[in-house]
């Protein structure tokens, strides 16, 4: 009697293996990290952004708001700082909700103070000018992010990111000396970082594919010559 | 509204009649009563005599030698009417004295008790003469003016027939000066009957029959009250406004203010305040100015606006954290702590209006970035934070609008029209916000155009942008003519897209391919967006 009512309650309970438990217990609040867009899902460790985290954007605004899209469309909010010249509408074609895209062109000399008080309320929070930034206003603003559970995406180099995507163009496809337009890139990006992702990881993508969002590159898409530089 | 139905009682001549009664005169003699040297009224027996309203005084003695000239004197008009107002009250509630001579009371109540408006007529012109010993006249009719004018002709003029009676009558009658009064208001209302003379509009039918809109463009307020008299409705303000009350909650500070945590305490309080008074009006501020005095005489002011109205904490927390970035920010910090807080609602709406859920769901999430975002606009302004909206418009600039967070998300074009000549999707992820220049050559060096046909001058070989070394020409698309508002005159605008892929330099700095848009108007290239 006794075992049939344990097993009904086991069945009621979802049973979830020790192994995975890590991957939530490991953001604050336990939380799932930030969705991301299928193809670019691979890249990072866990599959998403993950919450308290710090993920170095270098080389493409496209990634970055690839990276921006799924998590605002799920209701995240986001907001870039410290960049002047960011094209909406390519932020609306790569997938993000616009609505909840906030921008801070200008955040004055030190965009720090600016940084911190966003990740207090938005979720994704990306800094541009970060370079130029101390190593101990850095690590406080890591420090923040990691309380709150928002994630902080650099644009450019950041020491001690937890994942580092660096994003290389290579060709462009559908212009053909004055005839067509263009219509995708491939792009090749490397993520880089430490912990579960010390391990080198490289996808070869569209960036903007087609209309705009991040793409698989096609086998009769791909160019003759594949060599990654 | 149809005006009420109004009983008049007018006593013809009535300062003439009343200075011969407090004079112990008997009512036959001659009498005028003068007003700075004008006759302003006189008894029946003088006006046969020739003696009229507004003759010099010299001629009207001069015209009846006999007559007896009283002072124009208000109160005794006033005291002598009294009676007739007792009269008239023994028949009617609710009597109103218009000026002494002419007593109005709503004509339901009598004509109800005495059966029809005949007999109050006559019941009235009975009473005032027993009671009193006045003569007098009553007119009945719909509003107190064709009221007044039946009662000179002690007519009885029937419901709803009002503005059929007063269409007959000159339009001299709208000028009354014992209801206007003397003054600018009467001197105006002689000058707008005296215009309307000369325009031919002689009958108040007439005037009447005048388009309002018309009424009221040519002739101001005043002919509005006027045109509504003449139509028979009751003479009323237009448009009442009440003048707006001074919310401004005021707060000084001794000693003042200097830290954070202190103005964090201060803000509480008067932002209750504000919040209580306009809670009060059923008025919720959507636009809160605040302003400061420091001890050294500077002054802050800066305005918030909200997405949403504020509530009590909504004020404390936008004027703490407005004070916090007075004190704190780096660069412009006041010299001074500070000593004079205002708080002022810029812009209010009705509480009715209150409405939760700007972007049409407002979750934790929104809430807490709301907060955030807020709190960036109290360090660097309001317009630091910015929301992009998308609408209608063909390049990647004209589509997007920027309003700062909190206002309105009204995108600048709409996005519904059809725009030719919009770029297909993908559009640049930068989109420079200064100008930069642009140089396009062939292979043999020369710069290349756009023709007047759209048409470019040669095949791009090289692109300078901005001023750095000339890049090759991977591959390139283009141009694309657009002509905008060509049928504004002067405000048109011509210009032709390219786009191109620069090729990745080796040796200098840029390592990769860059795919830029290039925009080309009045034969200077420059950068519109850049693929990065």
């Amino acid at each position: 009697m006794v075992s049939a009512g344990v097993a009904s309650v086991l069945q009621r309970v979802p049973v979830v293996p020790a192994s995975t438990l890590g991957k939530r217990l490991d953001a604050p609040g336990g939380r799932p990290p930030f969705p991301v867009v299928e193809p670019l899902a691979p890249l990072l460790p866990g599959g998403g952004l993950r919450r308290g985290s710090v993920i170095a954007v270098h080389g493409s605004m496209a990634l970055l708001l690839a990276l921006l899209s799924a998590a605002t469309a799920q209701g995240a909010w986001a907001a870039v700082i410290g960049v002047g010249d960011l094209g909406i509408v390519a932020a609306a074609e790569a997938g993000v909700v616009v609505q909840r895209l906030a921008l801070v062109p200008r955040p004055g000399s030190d965009p720090a103070p600016v940084a911190a008080a966003l990740l207090d309320g938005v979720g994704l929070v990306a800094l541009a000018g970060a370079d130029r930034m101390s190593p101990g206003a850095r690590r406080s603003l890591a420090a923040r992010a990691w309380q709150r559970g928002s994630v902080l995406l650099p644009l450019g180099r950041w020491p001690g990111a937890e994942v580092a995507l660096d994003c290389r163009a290579e060709t462009w496809y559908g212009a053909e000396a004055g005839y067509g337009r263009l219509r995708s890139r491939e792009v090749v990006v490397h993520a880089m970082g430490r912990g579960a992702a010390a391990r080198l990881r490289t996808a070869r993508l569209l960036l903007p594919g087609p209309g705009g969002p991040v793409a698989e590159v096609l086998a009769d898409l791909a160019p003759s010559s594949r060599a990654v530089s | 509204m149809a005006p009420v139905r109004v009983v008049v009682v007018w006593c013809p001549d009535w300062p003439a009649v009343a200075g011969a009664a407090a004079e112990g005169l008997v009512a036959q003699t001659l009498v005028a009563v003068v007003a700075a040297n004008r006759v302003v009224a006189c008894s029946a027996a003088a006006r046969a005599q020739g003696v009229r309203r507004g003759q010099r005084r010299r001629e009207a003695q001069g015209r009846c030698p006999e007559l007896v000239v009283l002072a124009d004197d208000p109160e005794r008009d006033a005291r002598v009417f009294e009676p007739v107002v007792a009269a008239v009250e023994t028949l009617a509630p609710g009597v109103e004295v218009v000026h002494p001579g002419l007593v109005a009371v709503p004509a339901r109540g009598p004509t109800q008790y005495f059966g029809s408006e005949p007999t109050v007529a006559e019941r009235i012109v009975d009473v005032v003469a027993a009671q009193a010993g006045v003569e007098c006249q009553v007119g009945i009719a719909d509003g107190l003016f064709a009221a007044t004018l039946a009662a000179h002709r002690g007519l009885l003029v029937p419901p709803d027939s009002s503005a059929g009676f007063l269409a007959m009558l000159s339009i001299a009658e709208l000028h009354q000066p014992a209801v206007t009064g003397v003054g600018r208001t009467a001197a105006d209302r002689a000058a707008l009957v005296n215009l309307l003379h000369r325009l031919g509009l002689r009958t108040l039918g007439a005037f009447a029959a005048l388009p309002v809109d018309d009424v009221a463009s040519r002739f101001g307020l005043d002919g509005v009250r006027a045109h509504r008299l003449a139509r028979g409705l009751d003479e009323r303000p237009l448009a009442r406004r009440d003048p707006p009350v001074d919310l401004t909650v005021t707060r000084r500070f001794d000693p003042s203010l200097e830290r954070v945590d202190a103005a964090a305490f201060a803000s509480r309080e008067p932002a209750g305040q504000l919040h209580t008074a306009l809670a009060s009006r059923g008025l919720a501020c959507v636009r809160l100015g605040i302003s400061a005095c420091t001890e050294a005489g500077e002054e802050l002011h800066r305005v918030w606006r909200c997405a949403g109205p504020l509530t009590a904490s909504g004020i404390a927390d936008r004027v703490r954290w407005q004070l916090d970035g007075w004190l704190t920010s780096r660069g412009s910090h006041p010299s001074a702590g500070i000593t004079l807080l205002q708080l002022i609602p810029e812009e209010v709406i009705g509480g009715q209006a209150l409405q939760r859920g700007l972007w049409g769901e407002s979750g934790e999430d929104d809430e807490r970035a709301g907060r955030a975002l807020v709190r960036v606009q109290g360090m660097l302004g309001p317009e630091a934070v910015l929301i992009g909206v998308l609408g209608g418009g063909r390049g990647p600039t004209d589509r997007v609008r920027l309003v700062p967070w909190g206002d309105d998300p009204i995108p600048a074009h709409d996005a519904d029209p059809p725009w030719p000549g919009r770029l297909p999707a993908p559009s640049p992820p930068r989109v420079p916000a200064r100008t930069l220049p642009a140089e396009v050559f062939d292979d043999a060096g020369r710069a290349v155009k756009v023709s007047g046909r759209g048409r470019l001058t040669g095949v791009p070989y090289r692109i300078a942008v901005d001023g750095n070394p000339p890049r090759r020409v991977l591959t390139w698309a283009g141009p694309w003519p657009l002509e905008e508002r060509w049928w504004e005159p002067g405000g048109g605008r011509r210009c032709a897209r390219l786009q191109a892929v620069l090729d990745a330099e080796p040796a200098g700095r840029a390592a990769e391919p860059l795919a830029v848009l290039l925009a080309c108007e009045t034969g200077r290239w420059w950068v519109e967006g850049i693929y990065e």
